[in-house]
């Protein structure tokens, strides 16, 4: 590992490797980017209390900079496939998603990879060391989103697009993607949302089998609650799909020359960045038909969402799944059927059991635990409580999320503490024993070490 | 005449009468009896730890011996019981440490234990012999270290399928090198490594350990070993069973297993090695009990293990014994009292499994002996249910579970009402009942009607209305558990029959059709029922009554409401709801 540190924002980046960014201040959260440029992966860190509205007035913060080759990463990758992991970021790095993130033109290898024109590093730079404040609930003007992507549409759907879209989340990936739950009536925009925040697989199946996913996943009993009325913070215009249909098409067009790119180079696939609603039009209907289809069609990975069905006793079924996970190794049989580990969170007087099984991405894991907790957060914030659903879902999704107080942890195989959402799920769910609800500063430290260890594995 | 009889001489009468059942009843007749009676009761047992407070249970018993207690809803087993519910020991062996100082048996079931409470049973009870803790929670080792080293006439400690935190594989050594006198110890649910030497040494120097459950993590070639120095054991539960290639781990433990000449119970078999498997032949003639349900191996190695078994009288297993094992079962075991088949699979059909409604018909056939049955399978038919009922009206525990929901007879794809009508029908003393598949509300009409000794009964994504519910709780006389997921009945049934409430244990149902309103009308109508709406969404609107309950808990106390709730249980003020 290379550091490279300065007194102001800097960046650093080779083609065709992973590229780190943390803070000074407290490294107990990272933000990961993984993503595909022909074979190489970028890897991205944020430091959460860099967004945290205590820190907005810090003069300067210094990033570091982490570079190491991501190949052991990619090896550790089963089915080679891709995945995007957003976490822990606030609406104040807009302009990290909205503009195109990364240029990689100067490393020949990777434009097409890139999903986003060259501007994206400039905004990174733009927004250090002068952090204009952003109003934390995404209601205010958005005034400093400067993304060119979006210059031709209106003032207010700018804002809800660019929230939307590009709205980096404190919390796991996606946790409460705003529209996930009404995603029937979000049609396209979710799905292409959808898309940029979940793992996919790279050919075949491509761009459908993330949203596929989380459709039936919102089907799933008792989980369906889990993600609040969705657009708490946007209101409910971007559930007009007028709305979000011209959205898209005005994105298209306005960035047609990053379409060009796109189209002449790579796969299909690689499309998936928070900026990609410049997939064209139809591919996004065919994506929400295909998955509005399968839910109807009662897909049998729904079945797994039954809770507490068949009735077997979570002990047996984790001795089951971990005979049939060393079976795996014998005769490559399909993967075990659940797994159940326990959640504790700093203050909360009880612990919860969650099948990581059931789920299938960061986000949806996140989702699940936001529910579970939400009513120590929400006690611990001294909100306004219980006075009315609105509002309750609100302060919780806030506090869990948003108030960076919290972050979810996990002890792996080997007995150490790391921060969810470093590795990809599948390794992830490979080796985690138990989680964790931290309090954000008793977590400090330990990024770190799960990118040692990630690297170590190679 | 009884009347005149001295006390002492009712109190040795009374010593001969076992049953919970009939000592309650001797309790009744008259306020004599039930002095004396409460003065030598040395057993309880309280099936739901709300029910009851401690203090309540010790001002009537002051001189018991032995408590088992039971805390979360069975459910809970199945992950619907949010963690946090309850259940905890705490109270319970505060008190009882002051008031039993002779105590010496605690069985708990689905409670929560700290290493706290683990500790004071260890210091308090002078006389202890007794400790199980079956899918209990919340203790660690450190808690079972206190134990080890402080309860000297410990007999039995028996971990069976608790979640236990291991901080360290050492607590076994906190057994005193002069502690001679476990009879039985089950470790099987714990996930780390036990210190081998201890295990060993403990082993050695008891000369009445009969049952030894060893986990995953002691390796096959330290299983014999133990076999040479304890050739007495009657139960078995073997750790990891492979180790590689090795023939003086075969050898050895094939001699190990010669040498005893006790054995009669067999579980365990953790990551099971097939070449492994003869080594325990030489046994399999006496045994009675066989637990294969977490050795994944295929049909022909299950079928020429049993068939060297012919006294089995319980045998658990997973689906891949398939039909033809089963067939081979009801040819071989003639004595099979109760037979266990899980899924190896929870969710698909795996396509190389043939496992059908055709086993069970045929150990149905075979196994004259057969009283219970859990069966999990993909596909059944009223047909053979019906055969399976006139095979067997001795069933006693019928437990069927086809994996996917409302899946009616493959055969004719009509409900498997019929079906299940003929188990209610033929077996009269039927006292457990599971349903699954299609069904409509006509079964519950027949289980209404005929299942008179039913006493527990779980339902699942059946009946059509709440006139199901209504024949269950209107006809079921002796039904004491009832729970219910995924069906459609709600308030009317419930409110018609709230009295039936007040004889039951408890009643669950989830995913229903039960508003909030008839949750506050019950609760006023039985004072006596705890009504406790679980609300782990935060989803409930108390004020609008017509808002449906997401798990509703019901159950009978003589103890009021608890006071141990976490904040997603409501519960239906007398008055007016209020969120405590």
């Amino acid at each position: 590992m290379a550091y490279g540190e300065r007194g102001g924002p800097t960046w650093f980046f080779k083609s065709g490797r992973i590229l780190l960014v943390g803070t000074r201040e407290r490294s107990s959260q990272t933000f990961c980017l993984l993503s595909s440029n022909g074979g190489t992966f970028f890897f991205l860190s944020l430091n959460t209390h860099f967004l945290s509205p205590n820190l907005l007035s810090l003069p300067s913060i210094t990033l570091k900079i982490v570079l190491f080759d991501p190949i052991c990463l990619f090896q550790a990758l089963p089915n080679s496939y891709f995945l995007f992991d957003f976490r822990l970021t606030t609406h104040r790095s807009l302009d990290l998603m909205t503009s195109p993130l990364l240029d990689v033109e100067g490393g020949g290898q990777g434009n097409e990879s890139l999903m986003n024109s060259a501007s994206t590093m400039e905004s990174v730079f733009q927004m250090n060391p002068g952090l204009t404040e952003r109003n934390y609930l995404g209601l205010s003007d958005c005034s400093s989103v400067d993304s060119s992507a979006v210059s031709g549409i209106s003032e207010v759907k700018r804002n809800n697009l660019n929230l939307k879209a590009t709205e980096l989340r404190l919390g796991l990936p996606g946790s409460q993607s705003p529209g996930r739950d009404s995603d029937i009536d979000l049609a396209s925009s979710t799905c292409l949302d959808e898309k940029l925040l979940f793992p996919l697989l790279p050919s075949k199946d491509g761009i459908c089998s993330g949203p596929q996913k989380i459709v039936v996943s919102g089907n799933k009993r008792g989980f369906s609650d889990t993600v609040d009325e969705g657009n708490w913070m946007f209101g409910s215009s971007m559930v007009n799909s007028d709305a979000s249909k011209s959205l898209v098409q005005g994105k298209f067009t306005s960035n047609a020359s990053v379409n060009g790119k796109i189209s002449s180079g790579t796969q299909p696939a690689m499309i998936k960045d928070a900026t990609s609603k410049m997939v064209p039009q139809e591919q996004a209907h065919a994506t929400y038909g295909a998955s509005l289809n399968k839910v109807n069609a009662s897909n049998p990975a729904a079945k797994t969402q039954v809770v507490g069905w068949p009735p077997v006793r979570s002990f047996r079924k984790n001795i089951i799944a971990t005979n049939s996970k060393n079976n795996d190794e014998v005769d490559g049989k399909p993967g075990p059927s659940a797994l159940f580990v326990k959640v504790s969170m700093d203050g909360a007087p009880y612990l919860r059991k969650v099948d990581l099984r059931s789920y299938t991405t960061y986000q949806q894991l996140s989702s699940a635990l936001e529910k579970m907790f939400s009513c120590f957060t929400i006690g611990q914030c001294g909100s306004q409580g219980a006075s009315g659903r609105g509002s309750l879902s609100e302060s919780k999704l806030r506090d869990l999320l948003h108030g960076s107080e919290y972050v979810l942890t996990f002890e792996d195989k080997d007995g150490d503490w790391m921060l969810v959402g470093d590795v990809p799920w599948n390794m992830f769910i490979g080796s985690c024993k138990r989680l964790k609800i931290m309090k954000g500063s008793d977590a400090i430290g330990l990024a770190p070490r799960a990118m040692e260890k990630s690297k170590n594995r190679s | 005449m009884v009347y005149s009889l001295p006390e002492e001489v009712l109190e040795h009468v009374f010593s001969f009468i076992v049953s919970d059942k009939d000592r309650n009843v001797v309790s009744l007749v008259c306020k004599s009896w039930y002095e004396m009676e409460r003065w030598c009761r040395r057993r309880i047992f309280v099936g739901n730890c709300y029910a009851v407070s401690p203090s309540i249970m010790i001002r009537r018993f002051p001189e018991v011996r032995s408590v088992e207690l039971k805390g979360k809803p069975h459910f809970a087993d199945f992950n619907l019981v949010p963690e946090g519910w309850g259940g905890y020991a705490c109270s319970w062996i505060e008190e009882m440490s002051k008031a039993y100082p002779w105590l010496e048996e605690i069985r708990l079931k689905r409670m929560v234990v700290t290493d706290e409470s683990l500790e004071l049973i260890s210091t308090s009870f002078k006389n202890f012999r007794v400790l199980v803790l079956s899918s209990c929670e919340g203790f660690s080792t450190d808690g079972l270290s206190a134990i080890a080293a402080n309860c000297r006439n410990l007999r039995v400690l028996d971990l069976q399928e608790s979640e236990v935190m291991d901080l360290s594989g050492h607590w076994l050594s906190h057994f005193p090198e002069t502690f001679t006198s476990i009879e039985s110890l089950n470790m099987s649910c714990l996930g780390s490594e036990v210190s081998f030497s201890a295990l060993e040494r403990l082993v050695a120097r008891s000369p009445n350990l009969k049952t030894l459950r060893l986990n995953r993590s002691v390796p096959l070639g330290k299983l014999s070993t133990l076999l040479h120095l304890a050739p007495q054991l009657v139960e078995l539960g073997t750790g990891a069973y492979s180790s590689g290639i090795r023939s003086d781990v075969y050898s050895s433990l094939s001699k190990a297993f010669l040498g005893c000449k006790e054995i009669k119970g067999l579980s365990g078999f953790w990551d099971v090695d097939l070449s492994y498997l003869p080594a325990f032949y030489s046994v399999c003639s006496r045994l009675t009990t066989l637990n294969l349900s977490y050795a994944t191996i295929k049909s022909p190695d299950i079928t020429k293990v049993i068939s060297q078994c012919p006294n089995l009288q319980r045998l658990w297993v997973l689906d891949h014994i398939e039909d033809s094992g089963l067939n081979a079962l009801a040819l071989s075991c003639k004595n099979l009292q109760e037979l266990r088949v899980f899924p190896s699979d929870m969710y698909a059909a795996d396509a190389n499994v043939t496992l059908t409604e055709q086993g069970l018909v045929s150990v149905s056939q075979g196994c004259t002996k057969l009283q219970s049955v859990l069966y999990f399978c993909h596909q059944m038919s009223n047909s053979a249910l019906i055969t399976i009922a006139k095979n067997r009206p001795n069933l006693t525990c019928f437990r069927l579970c086809i994996i996917e929901p409302r899946t009616p007879d493959y055969l004719t794809h009509e409900p498997l009402d019929i079906g299940f009508g003929a188990i209610v029908k033929h077996c009269k003393n039927l006292n457990r009942l599971s349903l699954s598949g299609l069904l409509t509300d006509r079964v519950f009409e027949y289980i209404g009607v005929h299942a008179k000794k039913l006493d527990m009964l779980s339902i699942a994504f059946a009946g059509d209305s709440d006139l199901g519910l209504h024949y269950v709780l209107s006809g079921c006389k002796s039904l004491k558990k009832l729970e219910i997921r995924d069906c459609p009945f709600g308030d009317t049934a419930l409110l018609a029959n709230v009295a039936k409430l007040a004889t039951m244990r408890s009643l669950w149902m989830s995913s229903c059709a039960v508003s909030i309103g008839a949750c506050k009308i019950l609760s006023q109508k039985m004072p006596m029922l705890n009504v406790e709406v679980i609300d782990e969404n935060g989803t409930l609107d108390s004020k609008l009554d017509s808002c449906l309950v997401e798990k509703l808990y019901v159950y009978r106390t003589v103890a009021g409401p608890r006071s141990d709730m976490p904040g997603y249980i409501w519960t239906m003020d007398r008055d007016s709801s209020s969120r405590i």
